[in-house]
């Protein structure tokens, strides 16, 4: 379980953060939803110690990320993934080399064993094959998809994902969902996703935060959120007429319900 | 802006984490064996064809200007041989590595840090600075005292050529003139010199890349800062340490 406790975080004078709190529970898919420029990839380097937040604690459970020594660091960075927005991917190595890096620097596996479990991992981002080419020569989205492999290959206790559907086609997001959530379920662990895609924020969303801001404006879970009233949170969630139809429909079987 | 100080500061803490916590041994090995030959091997025909001239021009140039008969014809040979011996082979071999290693290093370190991915490897818990620096800093101190030695051989060759071809000295007056007096003090003197050049031309340049932000304009920025500043360390790098070792 992560716990974000009165987390601020500002950039010389432009505030980003103001007083975040927020829950992550474990064995649960956690979304942080907003629109673009609010603060959330800020937040998860925030919570990944990349960026120090000016107040504010992190509790990895139960103990502050901030006041660890490097011991500490090192022994739960061991149990973190992270998918970064841009993927991130080592450009001097291969797909392979890229998703065995984690196990390379602390595994005592052998040669075979490591590139068993990297072709484990590929097949289950949609790569298989693909392990000589190097990351110029794959599209946006399988670039993503490596990424999601390397984060995974731990088996980490803490996932986090910052938008792992963007620049992907709906099938190929689908797989990407179906594997988050196959994760997060198998391990246990504390998964963490930044995401704008309402699609699979309601596939596999269990709790949803919505910021914006810079502060938590709405938690709840999928089925609240459809209900919610507040404002701000249905721009965003029912930016377009299509969705507001929807909305409004909702509302009128609930007001029949309610007769 | 940081300031001087700050810069500083920065590099010298960053130069702290990169000898604190190193990684597995085992993972610098195959990193450093790369870097040699990026760094070394890769740069002996750049090091070999400017030491070749250097040799060729100041042999011409000590011909040239010896008119007097009070001076004898080795002259010529000893003078060459000093030089490339003494100065040009440490110096000029640092300030072109500067410019080819140097910019190499902090390009390929700030596009890592605009890409995120030194964030990457922090994540990871890979101590970025050391796994990212110190395989660059090993390998170019193993290297550069071959280019340099390289240098030199290939510096008094192109002046023995060049000297007897246009007949500005005999074959047998440079021999004699680059063993007059010989002292292997000369050539130890070099490699010390090039043993901290290449530790100020493999970091100060990683300073810059680890430290650009923003993209790839400012990478090229911090590269040239990269090359620029790590060529005025090693002037005066080179000057404080002909002080203490000559004098
Ligand atoms: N290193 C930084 N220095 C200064 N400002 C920053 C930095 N990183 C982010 N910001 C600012 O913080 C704000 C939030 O950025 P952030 O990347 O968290 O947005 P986001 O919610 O992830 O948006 P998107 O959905 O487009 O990815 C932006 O206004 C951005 O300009
Ligand atoms: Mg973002």
């Amino acid at each position: 379980m992560i716990q974000v406790q009165n987390i601020s975080k500002s950039f010389k004078d432009v505030q980003v953060l103001t007083d975040i709190n927020i829950d992550f529970l474990p064995g649960k898919i956690n979304f942080i939803i907003g629109r673009s420029g609010q603060g959330k990839s800020v937040l998860l380097k925030c919570m990944v110690g990349l960026l120090e937040p000016n107040v504010g604690s992190i509790l990895y459970n139960g103990v502050d990320f901030l006041n660890m020594d490097e011991d500490q660091h090192k022994a739960i960075r061991q149990e973190v993934g992270m998918l970064f927005q841009g993927a991130a991917l080592f450009d001097s190595m291969t797909v392979e080399e890229n998703v065995m890096f984690p196990l390379t620097m602390y595994s005592n596996l052998t040669k075979e064993e490591k590139i068993l479990k990297v072709n484990e991992c590929l097949e289950r981002v949609n790569l298989v094959g693909k392990n000589k080419l190097y990351p110029s020569e794959l599209s946006g989205g399988m670039k993503k998809r490596t990424g999601i492999a390397r984060a995974i290959i731990m088996n980490p206790k803490f996932l986090f994902v910052d938008e792992p559907n963007s620049g992907l086609d709906p099938e190929t997001s689908i797989v990407i969902d179906n594997l988050i959530r196959t994760i997060t379920y198998d391990l246990g662990s504390t998964t963490i996703v930044v995401s704008h895609d309402m699609n699979s924020v309601m596939e596999i969303g269990d709790r949803i935060n919505f910021i914006s801001g810079g502060r938590v404006e709405w938690q709840g879970d999928k089925h609240e959120l459809l209900r919610s009233e507040n404002t701000l949170l249905n721009n965003f969630v029912f930016a377009s007429e299509f969705m507001q139809e929807i909305k409004e429909n909702l509302k009128g079987e609930n007001s029949k319900q309610g007769e | 802006m940081t300031g001087i100080l700050g810069n500083f500061g920065r590099y010298f803490l960053l130069m702290r984490r990169v000898f604190s916590r190193a990684e597995k041994k085992k993972i610098y090995r195959p990193l450093i064996t790369d870097e040699m030959i990026k760094i070394g091997v890769q740069s002996v025909g750049i090091v070999a064809l400017l030491s070749f001239f250097m040799g060729a021009v100041v042999t011409l140039q000590t011909a040239a200007n010896i008119e007097s008969g009070w001076i004898p014809k080795w002259t010529v040979g000893y003078t060459t041989r000093q030089t490339m011996i003494y100065e040009f082979s440490s110096t000029i071999v640092a300030l072109v590595l500067a410019g080819k290693v140097g910019s190499n290093i902090a390009s390929e370190i700030g596009t890592m840090r605009i890409s995120e991915q030194i964030d990457a490897l922090d994540i990871m818990g890979v101590n970025s600075a050391s796994y990212l620096i110190l395989p660059k800093l090993i390998a170019s101190t193993i290297m550069f005292p071959f280019l340099v030695l390289m240098a030199m051989s290939v510096g008094i060759c192109s002046g023995a050529i060049v000297g007897t071809m246009s007949k500005a000295t005999s074959l047998n007056d440079f021999i004699y003139g680059i063993q007059y007096d010989f002292d292997s003090y000369g050539i130890v003197y070099s490699l010390i010199k090039t043993v901290f050049f290449a530790f100020i031309l493999s970091t100060i340049p990683a300073y810059h890349g680890y430290y650009a932000s923003g993209g790839a304009l400012e990478v090229g920025k911090s590269s040239t800062k990269g090359v620029v500043y790590s060529m005025v360390a090693v002037m005066v790098a080179n000057y404080l340490l002909t002080q203490i070792l000559l004098l």
